[in-house]
């Protein structure tokens, strides 16, 4: 993978160029919103793969749990990590698209409130991760993730009702989609997946390198009989 | 495609978040690998 | 060998016995408790009609604050006097300290929530519009989700730095579809509507999140 990582890098640069310009020239304007619309192409396929992370968090923490594997500690927390730049992406684009088509940054309209809490969720995972010492936090993390994950389908349902009894505007365009439109969607979704695909990566080769440097120091100091502080 | 100031706002924002994302992986690779030639140079086996 | 029912009774009622004797923890948590209705009468003065609108929000809120200090001393005591490295060597199974702990706690906040309803109902003057007594089911139901999750998450951040901020931050993310159905539930039984959906939708989120807890507290005590 690491002699393949340039190849790769350069594919997904020259797919996601295609996708801009799928998203910003090909793709219809839109008949109410106009030209502000085409965010749509980068903040749906963002919310998608910040989907598919936390689902892979999900996964590796569960995995974590059953066989205490280090390796999907290490996934699990670097999912988390890139699913919340995506779902930060999400949650900055949205306001900017809601600016000029509703007049108003923010709508507690369902998919944005539910981002919000995801995100939520997340951040106080990768908050548990930063404050908590010891060697077990692996182990912690990964039942806060669980929990965090359970919680998903109630945030969904909650959400739904509330604004069913309380409307508001609604992101993003329900009904039937413009086949043109689908198919810049898709491209935006694959080139940020191929994206996502290689800064976890990255982000994995730079942990497992962090959590040997680490162990090296420990030994270090294990061994070092003067003690003295490096 | 008339400019739309909220359009490349929008845009402009998503790359700059995942550049600072990047930046920061990037910062944190080159002070580990300067953390590994000291401790190469300390004889540490690595 | 004591069955699992008789180590948490057992140790429920230590809890409770020890609450009762010192004191400390009761009577901070009702004056504090008291401060928290009183600021919110001064912060949010609305008219009898309106307050029936927001008094769901406010309440819980209200019960949400008292809850996260009650919840931030509830291992002080244990790790004070190395309760815990005690249990994680006893063959008791982890279950029973979590139930108990979860228990006691429950039944604190409980009592705080009863001494608060009485001052809250008289500041802000209000009235169901309908019949009350669904509003003791969410009270019930709501107060469990928190306190279930909340002690679970005080036992997470025994470990890390900074615990006391800790526990609010882990707790109120998860908590947030469990708050909006106890808010939306009390807001609708005080105007006379029905609160079906939102009191199921508690009573699955206690059952999926006991059950979790449970199941995943053995790890969390383990923890080094």
């Amino acid at each position: 993978m690491r002699k393949a990582f340039p190849i790769l890098a350069v594919l997904t640069a020259i797919l996601l160029i295609y996708a801009l310009y799928q998203a910003l020239v090909v793709a219809p304007t839109e008949q109410t919103m106009g030209d502000v619309q085409r965010i749509f192409y980068y903040h749906v396929p963002s919310a998608w793969t910040a989907f598919v992370l936390f689902f892979v968090n999900f996964g590796a923490s569960v995995v974590y749990l059953i066989k205490r594997n280090p390796a999907a500690d290490i996934v699990a927390l670097v999912s988390a990590e890139v699913g919340v730049v995506f779902c930060t992406v999400v949650l900055v684009t949205g306001p900017i698209w809601a600016r000029p088509v509703w007049g108003i940054w923010w709508t507690w309209d369902m998919r944005l409130t539910s981002t919000l809490v995801l995100w939520l969720i997340y951040v106080s995972y990768l908050f548990l991760r930063r404050f908590s010492s010891g060697g077990e936090t692996p182990a912690l993390a990964a039942a806060l993730a669980v929990l965090g994950a359970l919680c998903v389908p109630f945030v969904y349902f909650s959400i739904r009702f509330f604004r069913t009894q309380h409307p508001q505007p609604v992101m993003g365009g329900g009904g039937s989609i413009d086949p043109r439109m689908l198919h810049a969607l898709l491209i935006n979704w694959l080139a940020f997946s191929c994206f996502a695909y290689l800064v976890c990566w990255s982000r994995c080769r730079l942990e497992k390198l962090q959590r040997e440097v680490d162990q090296a120091h420990a030994m270090q100091s294990l061994l070092d009989p003067s003690g003295s502080v490096r | 495609m008339n400019g739309n100031p909220y359009l490349f706002a929008a845009y402009a924002v998503t790359w700059i978040i995942h550049i600072a994302y990047i930046s920061t992986i990037v910062a944190r690779y080159s002070r580990l690998k300067r953390e590994i030639a000291e401790l190469k140079k300390a004889g540490v086996r690595c | 060998m004591t069955p699992p029912t008789g180590i948490t009774r057992a140790t429920l009622l230590k809890d409770l016995r020890l609450e009762w004797r010192s004191k400390d923890a009761i009577n901070s948590m009702l004056f504090f408790s008291l401060l928290v209705v009183v600021v919110f009468s001064f912060s949010f003065d609305p008219s009898a009609e309106e307050s029936r609108q927001i008094a769901g929000g406010l309440v819980w809120v209200a019960f949400l604050f008292a809850a996260v200090v009650a919840l931030n001393q509830t291992w002080a005591r244990e790790i004070r006097n190395q309760v815990l490295d005690a249990y994680r060597v006893s063959p008791a199974p982890a279950n029973s300290l979590f139930i108990a702990k979860t228990l006691g706690n429950f039944i604190f906040v409980s009592v705080l929530e009863a001494l608060m309803t009485p001052l809250f109902i008289m500041f802000y003057r209000l009235r169901a519009l309908g019949p009350a007594w669904p509003l003791l089911l969410v009270a019930v139901l709501g107060t469990w989700a928190l306190i279930v999750n909340g002690t679970f998450f005080a036992a997470v951040s025994l470990r890390t730095r900074s615990r006391e901020i800790m526990l609010p931050l882990l707790l109120f993310p998860i908590s947030i579809p469990a708050l909006l159905a106890m808010v939306q539930a009390t807001t609708s039984i005080l105007n006379g509507e029905g609160a079906r959906f939102w009191i199921v939708l508690l009573a699955t989120y206690d059952l999926v999140f006991t059950t979790v807890c449970l199941l995943l507290f053995e790890t969390v005590l383990n923890a080094e």
